[in-house]
């Protein structure tokens, strides 16, 4: 029975969804209000229909109901609760249900919280975004339905992927859709303002608030994503530049421009147009990444089922989208007007130069990225490029960005001078200078050198530019203080979420020292690895709830005193006939100690053990720094321009008429 | 500032933006990218010392053994592709999912003595998984035909004989 109500109600969500696309679109050309007055009523129907769907799918894979093909395939009694509710996204057709659910979501919030929109372009919105859920509820319904029942229902199920039962996939699948989602909302934005053939401050104003929180989402989808690699696949390292991590990357590079782009808009009325291609193609590198990675397309270990018509009807929904917003685009764009005039030493000029930065560096990731399937489906030879071809492509960008970024927040809008930009920077320069010396010294390596130094740049000149606007240290505190609680959070905001740039990136520089081993080991013996001495003291067999696992006790000491025990482990799933490695990680938050178990060799009698022993220093900054940028993004979006006095549009703007 | 020198700005920029990152791309592909071969090329056009490259095949039933030298252990495998077999070394410990008769994927140098040492072995999440490369190589060696069920397991292939390809349907690409 839920089945069914579960597959209805996502059938009722796609009808809807197909009239929210319409309706409000003749609505808004004909100036009709109650038909512009339907779009957030279905906008809200639509997400209740389809997170009662969710509800059914999920209550189908916590009672064990292996009538459901998709649960039988993916689900077992054994399994605990907890991976039986992440499990409902861990595959194919649930990861679409969820998609799609998110999206509804980003609709009615649109309808919840775009109260103060004018009714056409609120109208316009909602219908976009309906168009775009219609399509994929109708993917989910035809060619991947999620509520399939087989007949007669197994006994149990076929059980999860091993590697997928780990509490990271709780998070880290949805947080990462809601950000990939989350960019069809300026998407919306975008296809609104064109088909109203307007683009102005206002719409600056209402668009970023939207950009920023699905950027906040992507990174912390992509830094959790990072993480999770780090500890469940134990290889030691934290991104692999593997065609699905590159799919979230790109997105999140011109997502970034993006947000940075839209300021322009809504404080100076440029980069107008440059900024609606931005939108649309944040969004379609979302869409593109998500959809084509998952369609087995790109080769890549995240690649769920591989099915012809899947392929074939998600290829027709990408290019309708994808191409009729760039047709769209193409024809509208020529009316948009330019906009303010700036020089290029000013705010504006140094925004402009990051968008080129990050939108070149997005241009290498993805050719990075498509060049292999390409050369192979073209002419047949099989190539890879990895993290050399990266290392090698996005550093030199990434440098000068950073250096760039330092100087932004300090710069006046429209033109300025240098000099008094220069000053205000002094002590941070020095710093960095300082940075520089240390760590040639202590590193004698290029790349993290410089990566060290403009990192330690950034987060000083973020720590400036607050300074200043506080007068810190040449007015009393109090003053100070009094200045601070009147300056806008967005200041905050972006402060923060610039020096996370620079956590990260030192994290990064950290990484690239860490020092690893292999040894085999019995019981007893001690190892040296980075100063500290390991010795594996006890290995013992372990029962888990659907597994059954070996565990090794590790004790890692420095000169004689304990650091710390760990214990990792390897897990045996009999239903799978896999095995899992449970990494261990101790952290003191300025190095990890990482340690993995591999195989047993030699007799019962005198086994020895496999050991993987990694010290990683300043490991943890890097997932510290992405959730430090993501918070400085929420900080921002708490700002109360965004909440209070809505943005109202100039009433002495040339409209283009609209047929 | 007049509107057309501001064009002319942002037109010098952003040339200079994406030339620099062409320049980069193509700098780096030069060097960087890693071709896949199989082990009958690599036997019969080794590949410079310096080059690193992705072999692929099926691990040899029974040719996995461990070796230790100063302390660290030393997986050493053959890999085949029905035609030829590699004799690959890896330091380090085994993915998970490596089992022999199954493909498998390593990421490497081909020292003079022609071996392989490999700095990566992988070996993908699912156990029905097969490269897309190693699934390619088998079919143009004539081994396997994804259409006609499962690819055989690696220790029958070098007994296999040109009478048993023969028996199965000439839809093969040469």
């Amino acid at each position: 029975m839920n089945p069914e109500l579960g597959n209805f109600a996502l059938a009722l969500a796609c009808c809807m969804a197909a009239g929210q696309a319409i309706l409000p679109l003749i609505g808004a050309s004909r100036r009709d209000a109650r038909l512009m007055a339907l779009a957030p009523a279905l906008a809200v129907g639509q997400m209740i229909a389809l997170i009662t769907s969710f509800a059914c799918l999920i209550h189908a894979a916590i009672t064990n109901d292996f009538s459901v093909q998709n649960v039988a395939a993916n689900s077992a009694v054994s399994k605990p609760l907890l991976y039986k509710i992440t499990g409902v996204w861990g595959n194919h057709e649930g990861s679409v249900l969820l998609w799609a659910m998110i999206l509804s979501m980003c609709g009615g919030a649109v309808a919840l919280f775009g109260r103060n929109l004018p009714s056409a372009l609120q109208a316009r919105v909602i219908a976009v975004l309906g168009g775009v859920a219609a399509g994929f509820e109708l993917f989910c319904l035809t060619t991947s339905n999620p509520f399939a029942r087989v007949w007669p229902a197994p006994m149990d199920g076929q059980g999860m992927n091993p590697l997928l039962q780990d509490p990271g996939l709780a998070f880290h699948p949805p947080i990462l859709y809601t950000g990939y989602v989350g960019f069809a909302v300026p998407f919306a934005f975008a296809i609104a303002a064109l088909i109203e053939g307007r683009v102005d401050a206002a719409w600056g104003r209402w668009v970023r608030p939207w950009a920023v929180a699905a950027w906040c989402f992507l990174t912390c989808g992509i830094a959790m994503g990072s993480w999770w690699s780090y500890y469940v696949l134990g290889w030691g390292g934290y991104w692999f530049w593997d065609p699905v991590e590159n799919a979230s990357l790109i997105p999140w590079l011109t997502g970034t421009a993006l947000v940075h782009s839209a300021i322009v808009v809504e404080k100076r009325e440029a980069l107008k147009i440059w900024t609606v291609l931005l939108a649309i193609g944040t969004f379609s590198f979302s869409l593109s990444g998500t959809f084509l990675v998952r369609s087995g397309i790109l080769n890549s270990v995240h690649a769920f089922a591989n099915d012809p018509a899947r392929g074939v009807f998600i290829l027709g929904l990408l290019a309708l989208v994808i191409g009729g917003s760039l047709l769209l685009f193409a024809i509208r764009a020529p009316q948009l007007t330019a906009g303010g005039l700036f020089a290029p030493v000013s705010r504006e000029g140094l925004l402009v130069l990051n968008n080129i930065l990050l939108c070149s560096i997005c241009a290498v990731v993805l050719t990075g990225t498509m060049y292999p399937p390409f050369m192979s489906l073209l002419f047949g030879k099989t190539i890879s490029v990895g993290k050399p071809f990266f290392d090698a492509t996005t550093i030199p960008l990434a440098i000068p960005l950073m250096v760039f970024m330092g100087f932004g927040p300090m710069m006046p809008w429209k033109r300025a001078q240098m000099w008094p930009v220069l000053r205000r920077l002094w002590w941070a320069a020095c710093v960095t200078a300082v940075a520089l010396v240390v760590a040639t010294f202590q590193i004698r390596e290029i790349l993290p050198v410089l990566a060290t130094a403009t990192a330690v740049w950034v987060i000083c000149s973020s720590a400036a530019d607050i300074a200043e606007r506080l007068r810190l240290f040449r007015q009393p505190l109090g003053q100070s203080w009094q200045r601070a609680r009147s300056l806008p959070r967005a200041v905050f905001g972006a402060a923060l979420a610039h020096a996370g740039v620079g956590i990260v990136v030192l994290g990064i520089a950290g990484m690239s020292q860490a020092a690893h081993r292999i040894v085999e080991v019995h019981v007893g013996q001690s190892e040296m690895l980075a100063g500290d001495s390991w010795t594996l003291t006890d290995v013992k067999p372990a029962e888990g709830p659907n597994y059954t696992a070996l565990v090794a006790t590790i004790e890692v000491r420095h000169n004689g005193r304990l650091i710390t025990t760990l214990h990792p482990s390897k897990r045996t799933f009999a239903s799978q006939h896999q095995t899992t490695t449970e990494v261990a990680i101790h952290t003191n938050l300025m190095a990890d100690i990482y340690g993995v178990l591999g195989d047993k060799h030699g007799d019962d009698a005198n086994p020895t053990y496999v050991l993987r022993l990694h010290y990683n220093p300043l490991a943890p900054w890097m997932w510290l720094g992405g959730l430090i940028m993501a918070f400085g993004g929420a900080l921002s979006l708490s700002d109360r321009r965004v909440r209070v006095g809505a943005p109202r549009r100039a009433k002495t703007v040339d409209v283009v008429v609209v047929q | 500032m007049t509107r057309k020198s501001r064009r002319l700005w942002l037109v010098v920029a952003c040339m200079i933006g994406l030339g620099s990152a062409a320049a980069l791309t193509l700098n780096a592909f030069s060097s960087n990218i890693v071709f896949f071969m199989a082990p009958s090329q690599v036997h019969s056009k080794p590949p410079p010392a310096d080059r690193t490259i992705r072999l692929g095949g099926m691990v040899v039933a029974g040719s996995v053994r461990q070796e230790k030298v100063k302390d660290a252990p030393v997986a050493i495998f053959d890999v085949t592709d029905g035609q030829a077999a590699v004799t690959v070394r890896y330091e380090g410990i085994l993915p998970d999912l490596f089992r022999e008769g199954q493909s498998v994927v390593a990421v490497g140098t081909v020292n003079p003595d022609g071996t392989f040492r490999a700095s990566e072995v992988l070996a993908k999440h699912d156990e029905t998984y097969m490269p897309k490369e190693v699934a390619e190589e088998l079919r143009r060696s004539g081994k396997w035909d994804p259409r006609f069920g499962k690819a055989p397991d690696a220790a029958s292939w070098n007994t296999m004989t040109a009478a048993d390809n023969a028996k199965k349907p000439a839809t093969q690409t040469p």
